[in-house]
């Protein structure tokens, strides 16, 4: 499913599945889409953070059109515990792989991986800063 | 500081194209006559083989290389080179005057981040700046490189460099009766493009700065950010366009406007350091 931001209608909500995982895209191309994230954040209920919220930044290809500061980004993300995925959508090569990245997450954060759950991303993200 | 502004006047109001350079190896200035010499033969040879590209671009060219001394930040600094071709006179040489069809000159000011990592033989002067034909900068271009085994690019400025240009120079106060800060953006993906002007009276502009900026002489990114979103604001409330979602292509103040294919225009020497020292930095990014 995909919103351009949230709150998601409430007119729809006995028709929605359940949602296992949110990606918030954010372009560097534009400080908009930074801003829009933002507020969407504030609409997600806190257990989400454990794992089921995940930041995907677009864009990262072209250095010289970029309008958002990366440590802003990388802020954010040590400031929800989410993790951070960085892609270029014009590349197919690259476009595929966060696909396929982005698929496994949401595998693992519906349950379909036995022995591992979404709350392993938490610690991921954890043992990281710790390096 | 860069002091006498008459040696610098030659700087101002021309659209000078940017590129980032790398070291160049064993420069020495005590050769720039030979330079100048082996430079003119080089395009000589280039019109001997038949390059000349462009309708207009002459190639009997007379080349003259100097350094610009007060051109610098600090003393570790290189001193600026300055490389000027002039269309040899076909006129008796009473009254005529060589013709400038092409300046370009490479600089530093306090590039000491790349000048302190490079080995001994290596001359750091990384910003480079032309006006003129580009089939010129190309031949001058291609005999440094040959040369001083040095590498060009053309220097980018991003939107979010162009918006701390725009924050910090819409902050200098000036004497004389500035001309309005203008931001252009483009709008993407339409069908056709549209480029929106945003004209800001340069006292509403300073005077939004000011609020801002907490300690003067810095500048942080937080500051430059509620400037720019200041900006933005007052522009959705009137019109209903999200600013933040557009590419910000082009800045413009009465100290000097900048576009992000790396153009620049230097209108005021008084700041003629601050530019060229937030330009150096940009170019030893892109090095790096």
């Amino acid at each position: 499913h995909i919103a351009t931001s949230l709150p998601l209608p409430s007119e729809r909500d006995h028709l929605r599945p359940r949602i296992d995982l949110v990606v918030f895209m954010i372009d560097i191309k534009s400080k908009y889409s930074l801003k829009n994230v933002e507020t969407s954040l504030a609409h997600v209920d806190a257990s989400f953070f454990l794992g089921k919220v995940c930041f995907l930044v677009t864009g990262v290809g072209r250095v010289n059109a970029c309008s958002i500061e990366t440590n802003a980004i990388c802020k954010l993300g040590e400031a929800y515990c989410s993790p951070m995925l960085f892609c270029e959508l014009e590349l197919e090569g690259v476009r595929v792989a966060t696909a396929q990245r982005l698929l496994r997450m949401l595998q693992i954060c519906a349950g379909y991986i036995p022995g591992v759950s979404a709350l392993s991303f938490v610690s991921l993200m954890r043992n990281s800063d710790d390096d | 500081e860069i002091v006498d502004p008459q040696k610098t006047a030659f700087l101002l109001r021309k659209a000078w194209t940017l590129y980032s350079v790398t070291p160049l190896y064993r420069f020495r200035r005590a050769r720039l006559r030979d330079y100048a010499r082996l430079l003119g033969a080089f395009i000589a040879a280039e019109k001997q083989k038949g390059l000349a590209v462009e309708v207009g671009v002459e190639l009997d060219i007379k080349v003259a290389v100097s350094s610009l001394a007060d051109l610098r930040g600090s003393e570790q600094d290189q001193a600026a080179v300055l490389v000027q071709l002039s269309l040899r006179s076909q006129a008796s040489s009473r009254n005529s005057e060589d013709k400038l069809v092409w300046s370009g000159w490479f600089c530093s000011v306090y590039g000491d981040d790349l000048s302190e990592n490079v080995p001994e033989d290596f001359t750091c002067l990384p910003l480079f700046l032309t006006h003129g034909a580009e089939s010129y900068t190309s031949m001058v271009g291609r005999w440094f490189q040959k040369t001083f085994d040095c590498c060009f690019r053309r220097l980018a400025i991003s939107p979010l460099n162009l918006s701390w240009m725009v924050a910090m120079w819409a902050g200098c106060k000036l004497d004389r009766a500035a001309s309005a800060v203008e931001l252009v953006f483009s709008v993407p993906r339409l069908s056709q493009p549209l480029d929106i002007s945003y004209a800001i009276h340069p006292e509403d502009a300073k005077a939004l700065w000011d609020t801002v900026q907490k300690t003067p002489g810095e500048i942080t990114q937080e500051e430059v950010d509620v400037f720019m979103d200041c900006l933005y604001a007052h522009f959705h409330r009137h019109f209903r366009i999200h600013l933040s979602a557009a590419k910000l292509v082009k800045v413009s103040t009465a100290v000097a406007s900048a576009h992000c294919d790396g153009i620049v225009k230097i209108l005021h020497s008084q700041y003629l350091s601050g530019v060229l020292m937030l330009l150096t930095e940009l170019a030893i990014s892109q090095i790096q």
